[in-house]
């Protein structure tokens, strides 16, 4: 039977195919469905953990116990989970494990384009990579298999178009896999240095067994051509972009497995062919495989790093005449993302604008808060790193600790903001750290948090009450104020900014997207000044006609945040 | 190959149209591929999803120059993908109007003659009310699927087809809503 798959669901498929019965992940674009679709089958105990690294151990924990066990993530993630991930290499598995990391090429949803195949190389683990939804879900079950045949556990990279495209999937039952029996053995599993020693040879041994399966594995496929000029190796979604580009007449390689790499179907093809080929977004990892066995091609030369290949950009690298499409048309505005109407988090930029206050940034919707008008953020890095880059920036500037703050949201500083706020009571700076709380982890879907109250699988959970946590941490000044009060956390800011201690202030709201959202009534406007202020706060739902206000009916929430603003009393709540 | 381009702004369901346009295909026995937006781009900013359809498909982008149709689900954003259609291509767009944000705070002008420039560049142009026909079927959500409903003869498919295409993506408690805003769609052409 087929069925129509994302990249991500297949994945999800595979997962629940190959009798894998634990996951632990957390979100991050394009990652975020294949643990979604997975707590779909009851089969599949599915979690969103507090982090990666976490998710990562707790993947560890239940492969150590017998069980399939399977973590996803986005590239990014995987440099948080990389401590466990390098020397879960050493110790190997016991049921299989398998560990999805979805690279961004284009960075549609991320803040940089790294190239995750590295890992592969440092760590010392195998890696696959499918090129369409099929492949996802037959790569996924071969993952586990050779996982537990190889004892490593097994990286499937993935990458924003394979996740998020569709396309059709021969789906099938799993067959039963027994879990493995769970053994005490501390040479394996406790990795002090005599122990580690021995195992980093396993490690390599097995490499080589892995690089003699992969010469003639048959995800490694060759695909002649109907001429001999011209070869293509490459793998993942720049196979299918090469392939359209360079038609039926060139000759493919595409690899399956991308590390260990085959060498002699490689040099097969670059005999028989005039011209080869590499063809891979981001660096250059296949073709320094390809050097480094003296074998020619040629790929970074003409191509990019950056971003996603087209297919008129590989069309016109063969030669081949690419049409101009270009139009004598007005170019149409820019369209950026923006806070949504509603959002809690539009008051909180209003006001660290208006008080023109230096701002480290974090990941997650509110990062658009850096955009204008709202235009109030001085640094956005990583997961968490509002709080500790705060500290930093205080200890070498001390003056500026009465006009900055941090400003990370619920599920970020619980990832990993929790450290930073420990380091700045520690290490004593004056730093105001402000949570954005809509009790959600907003960005990626709605997926819920240890704030949330309830878990993946839709069962009731405690919530971390973040008053009590910071106050745990040994920070003395904590206070929550509503998000959509900006007279109140301007009040308060003055205050804390002012105090000579570290201090946390808790903007408390629900996202604008979730079922718990009290919608107000729509604002409507009568004798508009035409002063424009209200326009300060970036909200989509507020337009002009000629120089008056108007508000979109289908667009407001009835927050009133653009009532607040104005000072005329014009935006008034409608009827 | 049948190639389609859907834009629109995120949030206004262009990933529905793309699966029922997906089933659609299937069902008539081609191989699909659709490549869908999700994440940050998703909140309100502009978004574009391919639907590519024929016996084999590689790549589920559509080169420049050879989309057949453009499903546009508000104006600019039928403008800002022109260069993916063919030339003489069809464009299929609501009139719906959603200023973006750099319009909204006046550093820039949303264009006001925008489909005398698609007619002007030598597209076909089929132009629709998608969302006052969306709320008289029920919901002004369904935009998109009155949308589809103005594309259908340009897209080809039987009435059967479709519906089994609606069926198939929709979830079952807006199937009555989606079919009545797709027939309300097809009242224009």
């Amino acid at each position: 039977m087929k069925k129509m798959m994302l990249g991500n669901e297949a994945v999800a498929r595979g997962l629940y195919e190959a009798g894998c019965t634990f996951v632990s992940s957390y979100p991050g674009t394009p990652s975020t469905e294949i643990t979604q679709y997975a707590s779909d089958y009851v089969s599949i105990y599915a979690e969103w953990a507090t982090n990666e690294k976490v998710a990562a151990e707790a993947a560890f924990g239940a492969s150590l116990a017998g069980a399939r066990a399977f973590s996803g993530m986005k590239h990014v993630g995987l440099n948080v989970a990389a401590d466990p991930v390098f020397t879960a290499a050493y110790t190997g598995v016991n049921g299989g494990l398998v560990i999805a990391v979805a690279d961004d090429m284009g960075m549609h949803s991320s803040q940089n384009e790294q190239d995750s195949r590295h890992y592969a190389v440092a760590s010392k683990i195998p890696m696959l990579e499918p090129s369409d939804s099929q492949e996802c879900k037959d790569f996924t079950k071969l993952a586990f298999e050779l996982s537990e045949k190889f004892d490593t556990p097994v990286f499937v990279r993935l990458s924003t178009r394979i996740s998020h495209s569709l396309g059709s999937v021969e789906i099938s039952e799993p067959a039963p896999v027994e879990p493995r029996e769970y053994v005490k053995n501390t040479q394996k599993y406790v990795m002090t240095p005599a122990n580690g020693r021995p195992r980093h040879a396993e490690v390599e041994k097995h490499m080589e067994e892995l690089g003699d399966w992969c010469e003639t594995a048959d995800i490694n496929s060759v695909e002649w051509g109907t001429e001999r000029k011209i070869g293509v190796v490459s793998a993942g979604i720049a196979y299918q972009t090469a392939r359209e580009a360079f038609g039926d007449k060139a000759s493919y390689i595409k690899l399956g497995m991308i590390y260990p790499l085959p060498v002699a179907i490689i040099q097969e093809l670059a005999e028989k062919v005039e011209t080869l080929y590499v063809i891979e977004e981001l660096d250059d990892f296949i073709e320094t495989h390809c050097k480094k066995h003296g074998i020619s091609v040629i790929g970074k030369a003409e191509l990019s790093p950056l971003g996603e290949y087209t297919p008129e950009m590989l069309r016109r690298l063969a030669g081949d005449s690419v049409p101009d499409v270009t139009h004598t048309i007005t170019v149409p505005p820019a369209r950026p993302p923006v806070l949504c109407p509603g959002c809690p988090h539009r008051g909180v930029f209003s006001v660290l604008n208006k008080m023109k206050l230096t701002v480290t940034g974090d990941i997650g919707c509110y990062t658009l808060g850096a955009a204008k008008p709202l235009d109030a953020m001085d640094m956005c890095l990583c997961m968490g790193a509002s709080v500790s880059s705060l500290h930093g920036l205080l200890k070498a500037r001390p003056e500026m600790a009465r006009r900055s703050v941090g400003v990370i949201g619920d599920s970020t500083f619980l990832h990993s903001g929790i450290t930073g706020l420990i380091n700045i009571v520690y290490n004593r700076s004056a730093a105001t750290v402000l949570i954005l709380d809509n009790s959600i982890t907003g960005m990626t879907g709605h997926q819920p948090n240890p704030v949330s109250g309830f878990t993946l699988k839709k069962e009731a959970a405690p919530v971390v009450n973040l008053e009590v946590l910071c106050r745990g941490c040994g920070v003395e000044r904590v206070r929550v104020v509503d998000a959509f009060d900006m007279e109140g956390l301007e009040a308060a800011l003055k205050e804390e900014l002012a105090a000579d201690e570290p201090s946390v202030v808790i903007m408390r709201r629900p996202c604008a997207l979730v079922k718990t959202f009290k919608k107000g009534s729509p604002r409507t406007v009568e004798d508009c000044k035409k002063c424009k202020a209200c326009l300060r706060v970036g909200c989509p739902a507020l337009y002009t006609v000629g120089e008056l206000i108007q508000v979109d009916q289908s667009l407001c929430m009835g927050c009133g945040l653009c009532s607040k603003i104005c000072r005329f009393g014009a935006i008034k709540e409608g009827k | 190959m049948t190639n389609i381009v859907i834009s629109g702004v995120g949030g206004q369901g262009s990933i529905l149209a793309s699966r029922i346009l997906f089933a659609l295909y299937e069902t008539r026995g081609d191989m699909v591929k659709v490549s869908e937006v999700h994440g940050m781009s998703q909140r309100g900013g502009s978004v574009i999803t391919t639907v590519r359809a024929g016996k084999t498909v590689y790549s589920p982008l559509i080169p420049d120059g050879e989309g057949d149709i453009l499903i546009a689900l508000e104006q600019i954003e039928a403008l800002r993908y022109l260069n993916q259609l063919k030339p003489g291509g069809t464009v299929i767009s609501s009139i719906q109007k959603i200023p973006p944000m750099p319009v909204l705070t006046g550093a820039a002008v949303y264009p006001d003659n925008v489909f005398d420039e698609i007619r002007g560049a030598g597209f076909k142009l089929i132009t629709i009310d998608a969302l006052t026909l969306a709320k008289q079927a029920g919901n002004s959500k369904a935009a998109n699927v009155v949308v589809l409903g103005a594309a259908s003869a340009a897209l080809g498919g039987t009435d059967a087809e479709w519906d089994a295409a609606l069926s198939a993506a929709v979830k079952p408690q807006f199937l009555d809503l989606n079919r009545r805003a797709f027939e309300l769609g097809k009242t224009v052409i």
